[in-house]
């Protein structure tokens, strides 16, 4: 066989080169196919990196514990309408849940935040300082607050950039600086790293940060007991999310004396679920691109298929002559062969080189991140020789059953 | 021992309803050496008798023993082997791969013989040289006379030193004078050793053969030997005064 493909190799691309407008016109289908396959997964890739990336941003191995809901003549108040969750139930979380790396509570308030300069209205989150870890918020100036700030009350703000560029003059640094909540001064203490958009669209960087105690003190009181909020957990791992989740289930459920038919009165979500269902969806929106191109790939194949007819009856007293001069039917068979695949091929190559290109060009115009995967270039590269065989198989087993002399007779 | 030994050889095709004995019970025998015109109208079955001879098609029925070996059942794949190694084409139309050079032409045989790039173009070089183009190895057909043409082809029927070269109206395509001098190549690769069968239906090439038979209704109506005329008088005639 290798003996054959040297003897036949330099003869089929003599043809080739022969009819080069041809021989490239007939690969254009395959070169679509290759590229479109190639630049679709490297885009989808891309695209999986995003989302994987930014429910990364939202935190590492993030659960949100959410309190129950109230039912008052059969309207239902949603979650968090009846504070279930206690400050004794978030101690058992972070003592008691093996798979629990970290749990914060995080209480939110919309208010006007002013400086000397201006004021904002945006979020403030009360809570205590293991959420900067679970949501994996850096600090870019100054620090985040600490424990000895939670025992005491302190009135210490951190600031997202958004609300740094609002309340202060570029130029102007905001560390130590005083900002207001409802007249209270707070001293800016930090100021996070720009963390951009979240997977909803909503802005990462307009929010502050202070202690929950403080925010239970001085912002919004309510009954000290409980959580007016959420809790959110960070899991040891990515796949200790679900075991985090069953543990905190069986906790809580115990500690709130929930029978076994019974409902939770809490909620638990699980982000990395959720990312998991979104990476399906890409995962699925890929596929589909993907077997686009493999329908192109194939009529790219027939486009092969139907040049190598013409081809094999162009040159029929080629063939005629070939085999009176001694060529067997198998080696005609490899010729012909040969030439498909080389055209498949070649194509293949020009369409990885193109795809490439395209994903990369496409990825640099979304701002997507570039994933170049080298199984799909193996994959499509092998598809396309495959393409070569499967559709040069018939044209090549025509002219191996040519009857010599018809064929030294074909005018 | 003789190099064709054909006895009783049939070969009948169908047409619709009718058979059509295209040869009827031909036996032949030639001997290494010999320099043979078959001659015959159109349908006489001549250029049936030369394809199976050539090994390109097989008889209905009757042996075929060539060089020894029997041939009339052999597979497609052999029957190839055998036309490689054994025998030498040389065509009406010179049949040449177009855009290819003399060499590569000459060449062909040897690459489906199996020989390597270095030795192919020696040994093609070599029978172009015998056929007085060894200074046009790399012209393309295009590029040569129809005689040439024909020289080329008959370089590539030599280059694997074939036990028998045969020829189909090797001169059907060509001028008289053109055609003394491909007759006077075949006479002088002859006298060299080589045996030769070619069709013809014209008497004055049949003329340089050293024997001649006739086919008529697909038998052997005539099987002569006489004194082969030298072809080379007839290329540049004596002239007078």
């Amino acid at each position: 066989m290798a003996l054959m493909i040297g003897q036949t190799l330099p003869v089929a691309v003599r043809a080739l080169l022969r009819n080069k407008l041809r021989s490239f016109l007939t690969t254009l289908g395959i070169i679509i196919g290759v590229a479109s396959v190639i630049s679709m997964v490297g885009v989808g890739e891309g695209a999986k990196t995003r989302v994987e990336s930014a429910f990364a941003s939202m935190g590492t191995n993030l659960l949100l514990v959410l309190s129950g809901t109230t039912r008052s003549g059969g309207v239902m108040g949603g979650f968090g309408s009846l504070p279930t969750l206690t400050w004794d139930d978030l101690h058992a979380i972070r003592t008691e849940a093996p798979a629990v790396a970290a749990a914060a509570p995080a209480q939110n308030v919309r208010v006007t935040v002013s400086s000397d300069e201006e004021n904002w209205t945006t979020g403030v989150t009360g809570t205590t300082p293991e959420f900067f870890d679970i949501r994996a918020w850096h600090i870019g100036r100054g620090t985040f607050f600490g424990q000895e700030d939670l025992e005491a009350n302190n009135s210490v703000i951190v600031l997202g950039q958004t609300v740094v560029e609002h309340l202060f003059s570029p130029g102007v640094d905001p560390i130590g600086k005083i900002v207001r909540i409802r007249n209270i001064p707070f001293v800016v203490v930090g100021v996070l790293e720009r963390k951009g958009q979240s997977p909803l669209g909503s802005d990462y960087d307009d929010v502050c940060v202070i202690p929950v105690t403080t925010f239970q003190t001085k912002i919004q009181g309510g009954l000290q007991k409980y959580i007016a909020g959420i809790i959110m957990v960070s899991a040891k791992s990515n796949e200790d999310t679900s075991r985090a989740q069953r543990q905190i289930t069986a906790l809580l459920r115990d500690r709130h004396h929930i029978q076994k038919d019974d409902d939770d009165d809490f909620s638990i979500r699980n982000l990395t679920e959720l990312a998991n269902a979104q990476q399906q969806g890409t995962r699925a929106l890929t596929g589909l691109l993907a077997a686009i191109a493999v329908v192109s790939l194939i009529v790219g194949g027939i486009g092969i298929m139907n040049i190598m007819l013409v081809s094999v009856t162009e040159r029929t007293r080629e063939i005629g002559v070939r085999m009176a001069v001694g060529a067997k039917p198998s080696q005609i068979l490899w010729q012909f062969l040969v030439e498909a695949v080389s055209l498949s091929t070649l194509g293949g190559l020009v369409g990885v080189i193109i795809g490439t290109f395209a994903a990369r060009a496409l990825a640099a115009k979304l701002a997507w991140p570039y994933a170049s995967r080298w199984d799909m270039v193996l994959v499509s590269f092998a598809f396309s020789a495959l393409v070569g065989i499967g559709f040069g198989l018939y044209p090549a087993r025509k002219a191996s059953r040519l009857d010599p002399i018809e064929a030294l007779r074909y005018e | 021992m003789s190099l064709i030994v054909a006895t009783d050889l049939v070969k009948t095709y169908r047409l619709g309803e009718t058979e059509l004995h295209a040869l009827d019970g031909v036996s032949l025998t030639i001997e290494p050496g010999e320099f043979v015109a078959i001659m015959g109208a159109s349908g006489s079955g001549k250029s049936t008798l030369m394809n199976i001879l050539g090994c390109l098609d097989r008889p209905t029925s009757g042996s075929y023993t060539l060089a020894g070996r029997e041939v009339s059942q052999l597979s497609a794949a052999q029957l190839a082997e055998v036309r490689n190694r054994t025998l030498g084409f040389v065509f009406q139309s010179f049949n040449l791969l177009s855009r290819t050079t003399a060499l590569e032409n000459a060449e062909l045989p040897l690459v489906y013989a199996g020989i390597g790039r270095r030795e192919r173009a020696r040994r093609a070089a070599t029978a172009l040289g015998r056929v007085g183009l060894g200074d046009r190895l790399l012209h393309h057909p295009a590029q040569l006379s129809g005689g040439q043409q024909q020289r080329v082809a008959i370089a590539r029927a030599i280059v694997n030193e074939p036990r028998l070269v045969l020829a189909d109206e090797p001169t059907g395509n060509l001028d008289s004078k053109t055609s003394f001098a491909v007759m006077a190549l075949f006479q002088e690769l002859w006298r060299a050793g080589l045996t030769i069968l070619f069709v013809t239906h014209e008497p004055d090439i049949a003329r340089y053969a050293s024997r001649v038979i006739i086919v008529r209704d697909g038998r052997i109506v005539s099987d002569t030997t006489q004194v082969a005329r030298d072809a080379a008088l007839d290329v540049s005639p004596p002239k007078a005064a």
